[in-house]
This record gives C-alpha cells, structure tokens and sequence, in this order.
C-alpha cells in the first residue's frame, strides 16, 4: 500500500443498491449484491441488472461458492446465481427462513431452517441433521466435509458423510456465527454474550474472547491464518492465533480506533491490512502491523448507516461494500 | 436513524381469542402493514402477508442474573425482518398460551441490536370472561400473563352474567389495577386501545394510578361503574395523553368505591406507595438496585414516579422482573405536588419490607 496516501474515497465508485446489502461479491468480471428485497444487483462493465431470486422475499443470508453466489430468503429458498446472471433454485421449504448458510469453493453448500441443517455436496448429494436448538451458525472445516453448528449452548462438529455421531463442544451461552481457523485447528463462534468463544480442536481446550460492548457479527481471518479480525467493538479487535495456544493469555490487537463502533471486517487476500466498516457507513484501511490508516469512505450526518457487507476480490485489487439503507460501492486500488 | 418498529405482545391462556384480536387488528382498514410472529404450532388461519414461524426458544443470558431470559428466536426473526425495512408498519408477537410475558419483554431490554430496531409498545393480554377465574386458580401462565399485562381485554363477556362478569374483573384487579381493561365481545375493541400505546416508553409515564373502570364496553352490558363520578371516558380516546394529565388530574380519587368486589390474590399481588414530597436519590436509587437485584425473580412489573431533592425534572422508571429503564423526564409543574410514587407488581410481595425501604429514602 502506498504510505503517502491518507485518502482513497477519490476511487471509490458509488453504487446505488436499493436495499438492505445483505452480502456482496465478485463474480468472474461482474459485482454483485444480495439484497434485503429479495434481488440481486448484478453490474457487469456499464451493465446493471436488477435480478429477482427471492420474488416477495428478502434475502437473509449469501455466500460464494466458486463461482457462484449463493443465496437463502425468508422465503424458504436457496438460490445459486452465476456471473452471467443465470439462477436456479436448489431448494425450498416453503414458509420457513434460511438462518444460515455456508459455503466452499468447490460449491459444497449448507444451510439451517431453525433446528434443521441441510449439507449439500457439488453434485447434489443432500443430507440432514437436526440440532438440539435454533442454529445461528454454520462453517466448512478447511479439510473433509465437516460443518460446525453453531447454537444455544455450544456448537456441534458434524460430518454429513460420516456414520460416526455429531460432536457437541458445550459452552453456556447462545452462538451465532462460526468459523474454522485456516489450518484448522481452531472453531472461534461469536456469542450473544457479547463475546468470542473458541475451542482448540486437537484437546477441546476453551478461549474466552471478551471485552467487547457489542455483539461481534463479522469476524475475518488473515491470508497467513495468523490472525482473527473481528467486529463489535470501537475498533477492530485482532486475536493472534498463530501459536499453539492461539490467543490464549494473550491481549489483542487493536487497530481503526473511532467513536463508532464497527460492524464488518474483511482482511486483504494477499496483505496483513485489514478493510473495516463501521456502523456509521465509514470504512477504512488499516495495517494490522502498526495500525496505520486510510480512509476509503466518510459519510455525513444524513446518510449514516451501516455497512453490512464488505468483500475483498481475489487478487485484492478491488473492495466492494454496502450498507443497511442500500448504499454500495467499489474501491479500486490504485497502482 | 428511521424511526423504531413497534412491537405488540398478545399472550392470554388457551382459547381466550388471541387470534381472533390477531385477525380484527389486521382485517381493519388502518392501511398498515404488519409483521406478526406466531407460535409454529400454534393455530392457524392468520391472514396476512408476512407471518413468521417462531418456536419460542427461551435462552438463559449467561450473565449471571438467573430471570434474565430472552426469546433467542425474537433476536434472530427481529434481526432478519430488518433486512426488509419498509415493506411493514409495526410487529405483533403472539405467544402461545402457555408461555410467561417476561422473556419477550425482556428481549427488548437485553438485546441491543433489537432495541435499535424495535420498541416494545405494549403487552396486550386477551382473558376469556367464562373461565379466567378457574384458570387463575390452576394455571399459574394465566396469573402471569395478566399481571403482565399494560392492557387487558375480558373477552367473552357475552357467555357470562353480569355477576360473574364483576367477580372476574375483581379477580383481575386483585392481581393487576394498573392495566387498561376493556370488556369485549369477539375481542371488538378500537384499535388505538392495543395498539399505539407507548407502554414502555420513559416519557409516557404520566401517572401511576389504578384504572378501575372499563372504558370501551359493549352495548349489550350495564354500566354498573358510570354513575360514580369519575369521567375516565377521556382517557382512552386522547391520543395525546399530556391532555389527560392537564386535564383530569384532579379528578382520580380512586378509593375503590366503584361497587367492584375486592380481592386479594394469593400469589401475585400489586404494591403501591407514595411519599409526600422529595425522595434522596443517593438513598433511593441504591434501594432500588438492591431491591430488584434480590427480589427480581418475583417482581414481574414495576414503575415509578419520584421527585428527587433538587431536580426541577421528574425521574421516571419502569422495569421487568431484575432489568430497570430509568430517566429524568419532563419537568414538574408548579400547579403539580411532588408527589413520590412506585409500583410493583409480583408474586409473594413483601409490603412492609418494601414500605419500609420505601419510606426511608425520603429526603
């Protein structure tokens, strides 16, 4: 990153969403966002097309799955849009929400209508699990097919393919989202408490993240694996989990300190930076290293909402974001 | 930021007409759109756009404070039905009739994503006239629910003689006189009665004053309470309810003289005190937190009024069971006596033990 740069928001192109932006994403040459009113918007060049995958719906949750962006409505749908902007319907059960959803890169899918998860292999093989409480969670392992569900009390290991019993990890307290650490020895779940749980998976060891004011909803992993950026507090809050122990007896890091709080992270593919949105529609580029800074969007007092998505391209060249009222846009780097 | 969603709470025991008040708020022509959140497995036949599904999950917060639990499900479904802003007007929960009010409402105090969003307006209880009263007796959810309650429709009353009719209400107003009760047939109530009226709101606590007469009767009853002298009639149809307090002030004398039978509940109960003049709130506040801290289990509602030694402005407080919302509010006026008053609604209430405190935090 340039250092002499304080200021990218000259290359922020706006994008005029519409709605509530659930998830954006890249897909081959288009941008596309999943909205709250049940489309995607799907800008390819000059092109803008306005597609509805949820007619009468809103989208709850999406995820990327290769090359497609998956998304799940409150109207019981799942939904795989390609780049070209060609959809189909993977499933229904009509009249239930999609809660949760996750997605690999090979297009292995899973989603959760309150008790009830669905694991979903590329071909198509779909298989079932009932959690002994709502789920709010669902991540991949990095390695096999392996899902964590995240839940009232605790989260539970699951392998769909597998006759062998799911596994709870207990811990008191409700989980909302999950995630794997990359090399996979780490489940981290964020927790209505206010906190992030984490189990070390070779001897179920528990981690108390805590100390943050509000509930942490977004939360990245480094491109090293090194580190967890996450969200919910008035700055980004950066656990190491490059030793052993993980963040075990350690103090975080902190970088983007402002008097809002944030609402969504993205860590930089191919850098230790870290993209972080705010619940006042800022968002900035900090180094996680010394925690220097750059402003890629200020907003003022009328359109102060959230950001609720934010999202990296591969070569991390490009940041596509959006907000809760329906505000977008994309950053290009420069240079 | 947009203005907050209102959400209204309608629980009442099996059979009380729940969805039948349900179906009368979204069959009138109000031109609002509702979210309403049902049971799963509870009855169906609701007619509307966006109903959701919910499945109660209560969740202990794991903060150790053992009555403080929230419905998860609210949390996930207020959560979602946020990312579709602008398609609905104002939520309605309905709850099953087994289930206790507290974790709903106190999903609104706990949660601080859900108190972005919503507010809560009002918990509306639906009694059936016939059989409350054995209810009250067997089902501890009925007694719940109707001290719960901030407004109370006694629905059926066409299945009862006046007699009954008067037995029940006692029975009501043993455990709960401070909700608004209105005496319905097929739950026929004016909308504005369950919806719209800012229960929990800091600043729409005016006065804490037992409500003894029903106000939107039907026809087919005989007004056995009107002739007493009270003109409550206002009340329920000013929207602006400051008019009220200008207005009437002077006239709420309640000394339940109004022919009701009176009763006193077993279990639940309301305490009521008030103080002549300024309370120190370097006692009272402390009091209070100790109070609700060790008795919070047991106290469902509480509210309060106080006029703290050299604050020109009202401190008004409202809780549910341990969680307290507390403010100054607007200013006394100088044709209104500082008067200090609190109210707690609960099960097995210790008068004294709470007259005593009470009293001792005078200024």
């Amino acid at each position: 990153m340039d250092d002499a740069a304080t200021s990218l928001t000259e290359r922020v192109r706006p994008i005029a969403a519409g709605a509530h932006v659930t998830t954006a994403a890249f897909l081959g040459p288009a941008v596309v966002f999943a909205l709250g009113d049940g489309t995607a918007l799907r800008l390819d060049g000059d092109r803008e097309e306005r597609i509805a995958l949820h007619p009468e719906g809103a989208i709850l949750v999406a995820a990327q799955a290769g090359k497609r962006l998956v998304t799940g409505g409150d109207d019981g749908r799942i939904v795989a849009l390609a780049a070209d902007g060609t959809h189909e319907q993977i499933f229904l059960d009509k009249g239930k929400w999609i809660d949760a959803l996750a997605a690999r890169d090979d297009g292995a899918l899973a989603w959760s209508c309150g008790k009830q998860v669905f694991a979903r292999e590329p071909h198509g093989g779909l298989k079932n699990f009932a959690a002994a409480s709502s789920v709010r969670g669902l991540a991949f392992a990095p390695k096999g097919y392996r899902l964590a569900i995240a839940h009232y009390n605790g989260a539970t290991l699951w392998f769909p393919n597998a006759s062998a019993p799911a596994e709870l990890l207990e811990w008191k307290g409700a989980h909302l989202d999950a995630t794997f650490s990359p090399d996979g020895r780490f489940l981290v779940t964020s927790m209505q408490e206010n906190a992030l749980h984490g189990w070390r998976l070779s001897d179920r060891r528990d981690m108390r993240m805590s100390g943050y004011p509000a509930k942490t909803r977004s939360f990245s992993w480094s491109f090293d694996g090194h580190w967890l950026a996450t969200s919910g507090a008035e700055a980004c809050i950066i656990w190491p989990f490059k030793d052993k122990d993980g963040p075990m007896k350690k103090q975080p890091r902190e970088c983007g300190v402002r008097r809002a709080k944030v609402s969504r992270v993205a860590c930089h593919p191919k850098a230790l930076v870290v993209a972080v949105g705010y619940e006042d529609g800022w968002i900035l580029l900090c180094r996680m290293t010394d925690g220097a800074e750059i402003l890629v969007r200020r907003t003022e007092a009328e359109t102060q909402a959230a950001i609720t998505a934010l999202t990296w391209d591969e070569a991390g060249r490009r940041l596509l974001f959006g907000t809760s009222e329906g505000d977008a846009g994309l950053l290009d780097m420069p240079g | 930021m947009a203005e907050k969603i209102p959400v209204t709470v309608l629980t009442g025991y099996l059979g009380a007409g729940k969805t039948t008040l349900l179906n009368r708020i979204l069959s009138e022509p109000h031109g609002k759109k509702f979210a309403v959140i049902v049971n799963e497995f509870g009855e169906i036949g609701i007619d509307n756009d966006l109903v959701v599904g919910a499945d109660e999950e209560i969740f202990e917060m794991n903060n150790g404070c053992i009555c403080c639990t929230v419905r998860g499900d609210l949390i996930r479904i207020i959560e979602g039905l946020m990312k579709r802003k602008g398609r609905f007007d104002a939520i309605i929960v309905e709850t099953t009739g087994l289930a206790d009010p507290a974790p709903v409402a106190q999903t609104f105090f706990v949660d601080a994503d859900v108190q972005e969003a919503a507010r809560l307006d009002a918990v509306v209880t639906v009694a059936d006239a016939k059989w409350l009263s054995e209810r009250l007796k067997d089902a501890p959810e009925a007694k719940n629910q109707v001290a719960f309650a901030d407004v109370i429709l006694l629905n059926k009353t066409d299945l009862v003689s006046p007699d009954e009719l008067r037995e029940v209400e006692a029975r009501i107003r043993a455990i709960n006189p401070y909700a608004k009760l209105h005496r319905t047939v097929k739950c026929a109530v004016p909308l504005d009665a369950v919806l719209g009226r800012n229960a929990f709101d800091l600043d729409r606590i005016l006065e804490i004053e037992p409500d003894f007469l029903e106000t939107e009767d039907d026809d087919h009853h005989d007004h056995h309470h009107h002739g007493d002298g009270h003109d409550h009639h206002d009340h329920d149809h000013h929207h602006d309810h400051h008019h009220h307090d200008h207005d009437h002030h002077d006239h709420h004398h309640h000394e339940h003289k109004h022919g009701l039978k009176h009763y006193h509940d077993e279990d639940m109960q309301s305490v009521a005190l008030s103080l002549e003049g300024d309370v120190d709130p370097e006692k009272f506040l402390p009091w209070l937190n100790d109070y609700i801290q060790k008795e919070g289990p047991s106290i469902l509602r509480s509210k309060g009024i106080l006029a703290f030694k050299n604050e020109p402005k009202r401190f008004v407080f409202q809780g549910v069971h341990m969680m307290l919302d507390g403010d100054v509010q607007r200013e006394w006026r100088p044709d209104e006596k500082r008067t200090s008053r609190v109210v707690f609604i609960g099960k097995h209430l210790k008068e004294d033990e709470i007259r005593q405190g009470f009293l001792a935090c005078a200024a």
